[in-house]
């Protein structure tokens, strides 16, 4: 078994003229909670995209476990061992909170017997007793039907979670998981992802709430403008110069702040 | 059974076979209007099989097959076209196969084409309730699971591993399938078919039943349909015998108004997944209540 679950390797992405992603390389250890930060527009959630399939990569190489997926087609890097959750919560909003959840089983269940499994008329099969469980897991009790759309956001952002889980991934990506949550959902959230952390999953996490990532991981990446321009425990991050002055901010501590997005330039885009 | 119930009850077995057709690929977020194509198709080619010799029961399922690999050929070009543009292609690709069979001479072009065996309610009946549970069948598996998810976010369900052009193609194939069966209900129970039967305006009823009835449910094309088709029947009934001729008259007036109010008030259409729960649940309780254990107040959405 490979030390790092994730290995990424001289990564290039451009859109038209402007690159977006130049020549990024970082390794993501197993088990580890590693964060990856930087100012908005500094390419995070492209390399969630690029990990992920969303968009080809230009040059580099991406190693999952081991495997080279930088050309496994989206749809098949799940199987590889990966999910996430998204910066805005994309749930299926005419599905039921059990049946999202068993959208994330999909990659353990494409044979033609298990496509042609009649979820919904055997009550109590395994797969839905799975997704219950999982969400029971997660501390979210629903009731079968429940729809989505209306349930609040904290619990939408922890149903995402749980969905991406199912899929039984080695490496969890989650964009921005504490965005737009109060400090109680932001609390839930945080003891979720460390029940994942512990249970072997390894988190690789985009994320602006410095405290959040404080709390949360053990490592951290930092992009500015397409480039790594750090990497380490999240302790050296505040003491680093070149951080400070892309991302953090030069005067304040940061405890309990929010990095500041101003820094860049840029509004505070989800 | 009287004659007239008997009609009735055929027109609503063969609008609910074809609803189902529009409805799965509908229910995996595509609008097809080529509903007519695929009846017309249906229709002639079970007809044709027939007077070759071959006997209905096997006439029928061959035309099924016949259409289905029609559709499949033809899925993947259409299915790169998105939203309007698809309803577009779809219905070109109807006026192709009207167009097409109107020259052929062997199908009788203009004249129409009678068909040999007769399929009476006591066939088309029995069929029709296979369509629906197979529907419904389908719609609760994990491909229809993997369908709805597509309609509701095509890159997500990518995402966790939907193959989502088998998906849209098995649902395009299969809805193909199941419209040429009514299409070839219809020649064995009326015993002659014309392409000008099957004209645009069936297309049209046909996609208006499924998405005024509502796509998120196999419910939404049985209730869509049997309500477009026994609605208006029953208002021109009730003005035939009250001599009120302008119930008659004005019927498709009222009928206009309803989709109207149906567009503003249940966009999603009549049946809804959320309107199915409460029905099988009553007592569970205000929606977003029991979520979370949590208590959290629900924050408003910052995204």
């Amino acid at each position: 078994m490979a030390e790092n679950v994730l290995s990424i390797d001289g990564l290039h992405k451009s859109f038209g003229g402007l690159k977006v992603i130049d020549d990024v390389g970082f390794d993501v250890r197993r088990g580890s909670r590693t964060a990856l930060i930087g100012p908005n527009g500094a390419g995070k959630t492209t390399i969630f995209n690029l990990l992920t399939g969303v968009y080809p990569v230009d040059a580099g190489k991406m190693v999952l476990d081991g495997r080279d997926i930088t050309r496994v087609p989206a749809r098949d890097r799940v199987i590889f061992g990966m999910s996430r959750s998204f910066q805005n919560i994309r749930l299926m909003p005419h599905l039921s909170t059990v049946e999202n959840v068993m959208l994330g089983q999909h990659a353990r269940a494409r044979r033609l017997g298990d496509l042609l499994y009649p979820l919904g008329l055997v009550p109590g099969n395994r797969w839905a007793k799975a997704a219950k469980e999982a969400l029971e897991d997660a501390g979210l009790d629903t009731y079968p039907g429940q729809v989505v759309a209306n349930l609040p956001y904290g619990v939408q952002k922890r149903i995402e979670v749980v969905r991406a889980m199912v899929s039984q991934p080695k490496l969890l990506l989650l964009d921005e998981p504490a965005a737009g949550l109060n400090q109680v959902e932001a609390q839930q959230l945080l003891a979720l992802l460390e029940k994942v952390s512990d249970s072997g999953v390894t988190l690789l996490v985009v994320e602006h709430d410095m405290h959040f990532v404080h709390n949360l991981c053990d490592h951290v990446a930092v992009l500015n403008f397409g480039r790594k321009i750090f990497e380490g425990t999240p302790a050296q991050v505040n003491d680093d110069p070149l951080v400070r002055e892309a991302y953090l901010g030069s005067d304040t501590s940061m405890a309990g702040q929010r990095a500041a997005a101003p820094a860049a330039g840029a509004p505070h885009a989800s | 059974m009287s004659g007239y119930l008997e009609s009735q009850l055929i027109i609503l077995c063969l609008n609910v076979i074809y609803a189902y057709g529009i409805f799965l690929p509908a229910a995996s977020g595509q609008l097809n209007l080529g509903a007519a194509g695929f009846i017309t198709i249906g229709a002639y080619a079970s007809a044709y099989f027939n007077t070759s010799g071959a006997p209905m029961y096997l006439a029928i399922p061959a035309s099924m097959l016949f259409c289905a690999a029609i559709a499949f050929v033809i899925a993947f070009p259409i299915l790169r076209t998105r939203g309007v543009y698809m309803v577009l292609a779809t219905f070109a690709f109807a006026e192709v196969v009207a167009g097409l069979i109107i020259n052929l001479e062997f199908l009788g072009a203009a004249a129409g084409y009678p068909v040999d065996s007769h399929a009476d309610f006591l066939v088309v009946v029995p069929v029709t309730i296979l369509v629906v549970l197979l529907c419904f069948f389908l719609m609760s598996t994990r491909l229809g699971l993997a369908m709805r998810s597509i309609h509701d976010d095509e890159a997500v369900a990518t995402l966790f591993g939907v193959d989502v052009r088998l998906a849209k193609v098995a649902a395009f194939t299969i809805g193909a399938a199941l419209m040429s069966l009514g299409g070839a209900l219809y020649g064995h129970h009326y015993n002659y078919i014309e392409t000008q039967t099957f004209n645009v305006l069936v297309s049209i009823y046909i996609l208006l039943y499924v998405l005024l009835g509502g796509t998120q449910t196999a419910w939404g094309p049985l209730i869509g349909a049997a309500f477009f088709t026994i609605v208006p029947e029953t208002l021109r009934q009730v003005a035939a015998s009250s001599g009120q001729e302008w119930i008659a008259d004005t019927r498709f007036i009222f009928f206009g108004a309803i989709i109207v109010l149906m567009m503003v008030f249940r966009p999603e259409g009549l049946i809804t997944r959320t309107m199915i729960d409460r029905i099988a649940m009553p007592f569970a309780g205000g929606r977003g209540g029991p979520g979370g254990r949590s208590g959290a107040a629900p924050s408003a959405k910052a995204a």
